[in-house]
Formats: structure tokens, C-alpha cells, sequence
């Protein structure tokens, strides 16, 4: 009786932490995506996920008001990818080399701009109570919704759409097939390419102010664990899906809230392999979906992972 | 005149007429196009013939505004027009079916045909979209599902997209590049005679690009040869022979092959293919349970339209690909295609592409022609040391003996043109005697002076007692150099017979047989 009880616990703090943890995989991965859509790779957007930490942080101290703190990373997200745009849009030039700089250099320059911010606490990002009906405490705070992962399921399905409805999601999806075919319609596709890049590290900065301003809702320079690279798998994992880029994101979340979520029911041994999981997943993942027949189903033409 | 009622929404205007006079384009030294003028007479189609690298590409880029050109002018009734970009063409209906296809192979066909929309919505209304291009395919005379997917289409449905797709967009002067370079002759003569239709209606101008005389011959009213950039010859078809057409693209008499040997004898099985499976890039079986046998001293001609397994199937007997079931034998030796069995048993190859498939872009010509035996003596002593003397003076040797255009033993393979990067691999492959030949596409984009002395190499070796086996796209090529002809399609070898008793038709209905 009492072990049933333990297990349901664990159930819901995986649940609850998923929910948690995953808005920023789910921001990265579907800036990825329209990144990968148009035919590029930014591997920096780890190092863009960081800035927005430390801008949207750094923002929120100084006005106390969060929500600007989100568009102030977003907009810094927005600007360090258009390095990565530009960049890439020079002849033979390649975006995996530029992504791999644009990391190092996104996280250094949020470590030495934000120095300054560890010690101050910023005000947090409200959320949503939708566990009211229940009188377990842990199914009350595992339904404590963030906004922003609601802003961010609304995102998927509207990207989702767009991709397909709307004239811009064509031509996004027409320069990241075939470069040739987008020559030939008359489409600027490094323009195009630059603003799909840009748009991607829009939402990254806006995953990485989630970070700092909701949970954990620090800053400091251990903030980020690779979930910005971790969010480049998730893309592939998601077959460059935006809906089920939400479904990796609760799974990859899940997986990084299982070492908390033993925790609660005392399980304390092997707390350092349980937080590893997400990393293993991220393995098994790339394993699973690769192949010596095929080439990945669902990839971009002209995605320079994919050729 | 079945046409007609469906044509009127498509084309309310008539064709424009289009008048080029002294067009020149330079590319730094080279000059491609060498004051070149030709007129389109609305409602005709304007056949386009050369060689490749005859400049007949970048007349027309110089015409859709893809290049600018450095001199001349283009006039479209009688304006002057500087375009620059090819949407800018596509509103004065010029439209472009090019020959290496520009959709994009992950949408469907009705987002291929919304796409090239000048006045594309920002928010597109499927239904309402979807009912309009329903309407449009009813209303023309070949149809495509709007659902499937780009990337499933045979390349003769690509090709009727193409040019779907211009129709639709109200183009009243099409371009055709090498139309019919991918598909079977039955398809090529629906679209070709469907294109001289509509032009006799007044609805449409042509402008066919091609080397194929036969095609000119049949359905072009005028024709212009270019060689080396520059125009060599105009008139109506009718008036024109089929010689002098050749004298003009060639600039001599017509090279012929020699058909060495006539009496050349088959001897014992060679080559064995048993029960061969093979998959595609994306997990989907290509060559399925396939079986064939090659004898000494004959060529198996494999014809078929691209891609019905004929690429898988070459890399797979290359070692490119894994197959997924059956066995190959060469003289009754099994043949697991490691390097040390092609040696041992003289397996040579000629792939498609051979830059790409057969040779080491960074690496001199020299060095590619010593990829077969590199780790050998005299080209390697100790089985580490190379000798590059000894590399470079081979090199030299069969450059020499195989007419080999190049610089020097030296210069980096990426830099010769074609026609030689062919006859430096043929050079590697059949230089220390071959046993198995297998030759896919070696003829194409080569000049016809390559293309004889190619063709002649490849009869040769079979003279000698090579068993070849031939995968080609062209039928004509098949024709002219095999003993048996086999039709491959979707992955099955669909019909056998000997080369004496082959018809074009029966092979040209296997081919397009789904």
C-alpha cells in the first residue's frame, strides 16, 4: 500500500518535473527546427540559450518585470544568430564549424556580461495552477504550469500549421529542400536562410530566460547542462516535426527529472547516474534513428547533416 | 485540336514573339556565347542543337535573366528587356523547364504547383486552392495525383510537372532543356508531340534544347546549331538534312564507332547475379531478387528509365551499397566485392558520375589512374613506401596511350573536363586486362568525338574476352553496343532478347510498364 503510494509519487514528480523541464528543450528544439527547415545547423544555439538566461535575467533585475526580461532574450537570441546567418551566408563557409564557435563564444560573453547578476534576485515568471481539483500536494505542484511551456505548446501547433498554410512556411521549407529549385522560383534563399535563423535563435533566447527566470530561476554560469545541444538530437529524434518536437521535449524532460523524482521516495543511491539520463537518451536516440540502409526520413535536402 | 477548350484559360494571350540579336556572354576568359541572334516566331517550336558546352545553357539563362549577358539584346515584341532574375521573366511568360528537375522533392504536388505563384497568398486556402488546381488538372491532357510526394514521382512524371507547373503559371514561351533525356520514348513522344500541338494552336512557343536529332528532326519547325559559342547554322528542319544538322553541331564529317570484331565468339558464364536484393537510401527495396548472367566476350545491355535500381545496382556490385540478399559469382568464384577479389578476379568499373564515384577530386590524374594499384610493386615497395616516380611515369604512359586532355600527370582531376575524367578512369580500368566490365551511363553529356572513341574502348575489351555488362539510360547507346538486351524496371530485370532480334517498341513498352 505504502509502496504503490511511493511509486504513484515518482509517476507524478516525472510528470511534474517533465512538464518543468522541458520548456527550454521545447523552445531550443523549435527554433532548430525552422533553423533546419531552411536548411542550416546552429549548433551555437546552446551558447544563445545561455545569453538569454543572462540577458532576460540581467533585464528582469533591473526593470522587475519578467516579461520583458523574456523579450529582451529573445531579441539577444535573435542577434547572436544573425552572426551565425551572416556568417554562413559567405561562400564556403561551414555551419557547423561557425555554430561550434558561436557556443563558445554565446556562453563566454553571458559568463563575463553577467558577473555582475549572480548575487541579485530577479522576480519570476508567474504560472498557472491547474491541480486545484486535487488535494495531493505533489499533484498540485506537478501541475503548476509556466506560461511560457503553454506559449510554447501553442507554438508548436502553430508552426506546425504555418509550415504548411502559410507562403513563408513554403519558401522556408522549398530553400531548405532544394536550394536549386528556390534559385529557379526566384527566392534569395540566403535571405531566407538568414531569417529562418534568425527566428530560431528568437525562440532559444526565449527558452533560455525560462532558465533564469522560472526554474531553476538563477543565474549563474552552471545554469545551462547542454540542453541547448541536447535540443539539436531532440530535432533529428523528432524527424523535424514541430508537434513532435513537443512530445521529445516531455520525454527528454522526464528523463532529466527521474534522479529528483527517485529522490522523493528516498532513493538517493546512484543520484549522479539517474541525472545522466538524458544524456543516455540522447545516445540511444541518435542509435536508434540511425542506419547504414537509410538516409533519415524526414530531413531538409539540403541540411548539410543530412547530405 | 482536343486541346483546344482546355487551353484557352491557360494561355488567354498569344505566345510573345522573341527576338535575340548579337547576344554575347563572357565567363572571364572563355567567351560562351559568341554574338549569337536568333528569332522565335510566336506559335512555333525553335529547336536549340549542339553539343554540350556548345553555349546552348547559357543562351538561355542569358534569356530567363539567370546570367546577365555582356552584350546584345533581347527584345520580347519588340521591347528591349533587361532582366535579371527569373520571376522578372516568368511575368512576361517566359517560362524555363529545366533539365536537372527544380521542384522540391519533400512537398506534394500541389504545394510544387502553389509555390511558383506570383501573387502567392500569405495564408494559403487549401480547399479553396485545391479545388482550383483539381479544375486546372481536369483541364489538361496528362494528370497528377496533387498528393504524392515529389520525391515518389518517376522522373517522366517529374517531367510532366515541370512543365504542368508552367502551364500553370501562364507561361506562353516555354523552355525545354534536354526534355527527354530521362524518359522513355513512348513519354518523350507524348510531350514533345503534345508541346508542337499547342504551338499549332498558336498557344504556346517552344524553344527545345537537344541533341537528339530524331527529336528536332519530328517536332521542331526551325532550328539553330551552336558550336563553341558561336552560331553555326540556321533554317527550317524541312529544309535541313539530317547530315548536314551533324556536320554543323560536329564541324566534320559524323564520327562513327568501330564496330570491331563483328565476329567476335562468346565463351563461358562469366559474371553470375543471383537473387540480388538491394535497398534504396531511404530503406525502400530498389533491385529486387534480380538475376542475371553475363558470358566471355559479350555485353548485357540493361536498359530502362532512371531510377528503377539500375544506380543501387551498380553500387551494390561496386561495394558502395549493401545488398540485402543473393550472390554474385565471377567464374564460378563467389565475389564479395572487397578490393582484393576485384584484383584477383579483374573486376573493372565504369560508374555514372565517375568523378564523384570513381575518382578522388583532390588527388592529381596520375594518382587516380594508380588507385587500383597503388599498394603494389613497382608503385610501392615494402608495403608502405610509395614510389611516386614510378606513379607519376605510369600516369604519364596512360595518358598517352589513352588521349588523355590534361595538363600534365600533375594537374587535379577536378580540373579536366568530362569526356577526359571518362577516359582517365577507362584508362585505370582497362589497362591491366579486365575479366568483368561493368559500364553504367559512360556516355553522357560527352561530345560525340568522346563518345565514339568511348564506345569503341568499351567493344574492344569485349573483343578481348571481357564479359560487360552495360546499364544505360540511352537506348540508343544499348542498341548500338549490346549483344542481349535486358529491360530493368522497378527493380526486375522485365524482358530478355537477343540484340538481332530486339524491337524499340516491345523494348520501350517493358520500360514503361509499372
Amino acid at each position: 500500500m505504502e509502496g504503490d503510494a511511493g511509486w504513484l509519487s515518482v509517476l507524478v514528480a516525472i510528470l511534474g518535473g517533465a512538464i518543468r523541464v522541458s520548456t527550454p528543450y521545447l523552445f531550443v528544439s523549435l527554433g532548430e527546427t525552422l533553423t533546419e527547415k531552411g536548411g542550416r545547423v546552429n549548433l551555437g544555439l546552446e551558447g544563445v540559450l545561455v545569453m538569454g538566461a543572462m540577458t532576460g535575467y540581467a533585464t528582469a533585475v533591473l526593470t522587475g518585470e519578467p516579461w520583458f526580461g523574456v523579450l529582451v532574450a529573445g531579441c539577444a537570441g535573435a542577434m547572436l544568430s544573425l552572426v551565425h546567418g551572416l556568417i554562413c551566408s559567405l561562400p564556403r563557409v561551414n555551419d557547423i564549424a561557425v555554430g561550434i564557435a558561436l557556443f563558445i563564444f554565446g556562453t563566454g560573453l553571458a559568463f563575463f556580461l553577467g558577473k555582475a547578476f549572480i548575487n541579485p534576485s530577479a522576480p519570476r515568471l508567474p504560472s498557472i495552477s491547474l491541480g486545484g481539483w486535487s488535494d495531493v500536494p505533489q499533484i498540485r505542484s506537478a501541475l503548476e504550469i509556466n506560461v511560457l511551456f503553454l506559449v510554447g505548446l501553442a507554438l508548436a501547433l502553430f508552426i506546425a500549421w504555418g509550415l504548411r498554410n502559410t507562403r513563408w512556411g513554403l519558401v522556408l521549407r522549398t530553400v531548405g529542400d532544394s536550394s536549386e529549385a528556390a534559385e529557379a522560383l526566384g527566392y534569395r534563399v540566403n535571405r531566407v536562410r538568414i531569417a529562418g535563423t534568425v527566428a530560431g535563435g528568437f525562440l532559444s533566447g526565449i527558452g533560455g530566460s525560462y532558465l533564469s527566470l522560472y526554474f531553476p530561476g538563477t543565474w549563474n554560469e552552471g545554469l545551462s547542462s547542454g540542453q541547448g545541444l541536447m535540443a539539436v538530437t531532440l530535432v533529428i529524434f523528432a524527424r523535424w516535426d514541430p508537434i513532435r518536437c513537443f512530445y521529445a521535449s516531455l520525454l527528454f524532460g522526464g528523463a532529466t527529472a527521474l534522479g529528483p523524482a527517485l529522490q522523493t521516495v528516498g532513493i538517493t543511491a546512484n543520484y549522479y547516474l539517474y541525472g545522466a539520463a538524458p544524456y543516455f537518451l540522447t545516445l540511444g536516440l541518435l542509435i536508434y534513428s540511425s542506419s547504414r540502409q537509410h538516409a533519415l526520413a524526414g530531413a531538409p535536402g539540403e541540411v548539410s547533416i543530412s547530405r | 485540336m482536343k486541346h483546344a477548350s482546355s487551353l484557352a484559360r491557360i494561355s488567354p494571350l498569344a505566345p510573345p514573339e522573341v527576338a535575340i540579336t548579337d547576344l554575347t556572354k563572357r565567363f572571364g576568359a572563355l567567351t560562351a556565347l559568341d554574338a549569337v541572334s536568333l528569332t522565335v516566331r510566336p506559335g512555333t517550336v525553335h529547336a536549340l542543337l549542339g553539343e554540350n558546352g556548345a553555349g546552348k545553357s547559357t543562351l538561355v539563362k542569358c534569356l530567363m535573366g539567370t546570367y546577365r549577358a555582356d552584350g546584345g539584346q533581347i527584345r520580347v515584341d519588340g521591347a528591349e528587356m533587361r532582366l535579371s532574375n527569373p520571376r522578372e521573366a516568368q511575368k512576361l511568360g517566359l517560362g524555363m523547364v529545366y533539365q536537372h528537375f527544380t521542384l522540391v522533392p519533400s512537398m506534394s504536388v500541389a504545394e510544387n504547383l502553389v509555390l511558383g505563384e506570383e501573387d502567392m497568398p500569405a495564408v494559403i486556402d487549401w480547399p479553396n486552392r485545391r479545388k482550383a488546381l483539381r479544375e486546372f488538372m481536369d483541364s489538361m491532357p496528362f494528370r497528377l495525383d496533387l498528393d504524392r510526394v515529389v520525391s515518389g514521382l518517376s522522373a517522366g512524371e517529374k517531367q510532366k510537372l515541370e512543365i504542368l507547373k508552367q502551364l500553370h503559371l501562364g507561361s506562353r514561351f516555354l523552355i525545354l532543356d534536354e526534355p527527354t533525356s530521362v524518359l522513355t520514348p513512348d513519354e518523350a513522344d507524348q510531350i514533345l508531340g503534345l508541346m508542337r500541338d499547342l504551338a499549332r494552336e498558336g498557344r504556346i512557343s517552344v524553344v527545345l534544347i537537344s541533341h537528339k536529332l530524331r527529336e528536332v528532326e519530328t517536332y521542331a519547325d526551325e532550328v539553330t546549331v551552336l558550336r563553341g559559342g558561336k552560331r553555326v547554322g540556321q533554317g527550317q528542319v524541312s529544309d535541313l538534312g539530317r547530315a548536314d544538322m551533324v556536320r554543323m553541331m560536329v564541324g566534320e564529317a559524323p564520327p562513327a564507332t568501330e564496330r570491331a570484331g563483328a565476329e567476335h565468339v562468346t565463351g563461358a558464364e562469366v559474371l553470375r547475379i543471383d537473387g540480388l536484393s538491394v535497398d534504396n537510401d531511404r530503406g525502400v527495396t530498389a533491385v529486387r531478387d534480380l538475376g542475371l548472367a553475363v558470358r566471355a566476350g559479350e555485353v548485357l545491355g540493361i536498359a530502362g528509365v532512371s531510377g528503377n535500381g539500375q544506380t543501387e545496382l551498380v553500387e551494390a556490385l561496386a561495394g558502395q551499397r549493401d545488398a540485402t540478399g543473393g550472390a554474385i559469382t565471377v567464374d564460378g568464384k563467389p565475389f564479395h566485392r572487397t578490393r582484393a577479389e576485384m584484383r584477383d578476379l579483374k573486376i573493372r568499373l565504369l560508374p555514372e558520375d565517375p568523378l564523384r564515384n570513381a575518382c578522388v577530386r583532390a588527388m592529381s590524374v596520375a594518382e587516380n589512374l594508380s588507385l587500383r594499384s597503388y599498394d603494389e610493386p613497382p608503385f610501392s615497395r615494402w608495403g608502405f613506401w610509395l614510389d611516386r616516380a614510378a606513379i607519376r611515369s605510369h600516369g604519364e604512359e596512360l595518358i598517352a596511350r589513352f588521349h588523355v586532355k590534361t595538363q600534365g600527370p600533375d594537374a587535379l582531376i577536378g580540373t579536366l573536363s568530362g569526356g577526359n575524367v571518362q577516359r582517365t578512369v577507362l584508362a585505370r580500368e582497362l589497362s591491366e586486362g579486365v575479366r568483368v566490365l561493368i559500364v553504367q551511363n559512360p556516355c553522357f553529356g560527352l561530345d560525340l568525338k568522346a563518345v565514339a572513341e568511348i564506345r569503341s574502348r568499351i567493344l574492344a575489351a569485349r573483343d578481348d574476352g571481357a564479359a560487360v555488362l552495360l546499364i544505360s539510360e540511352d537506348l540508343d547507346e544499348i542498341l548500338e553496343l549490346s549483344d542481349r538486351i535486358a529491360v530493368m524496371s522497378q527493380g526486375r530485370l522485365v524482358h530478355e532478347t537477343p540484340r538481332a532480334a530486339a524491337s524499340l517498341q516491345e523494348i520501350g513498352r517493358h520500360m514503361a510498364a509499372h
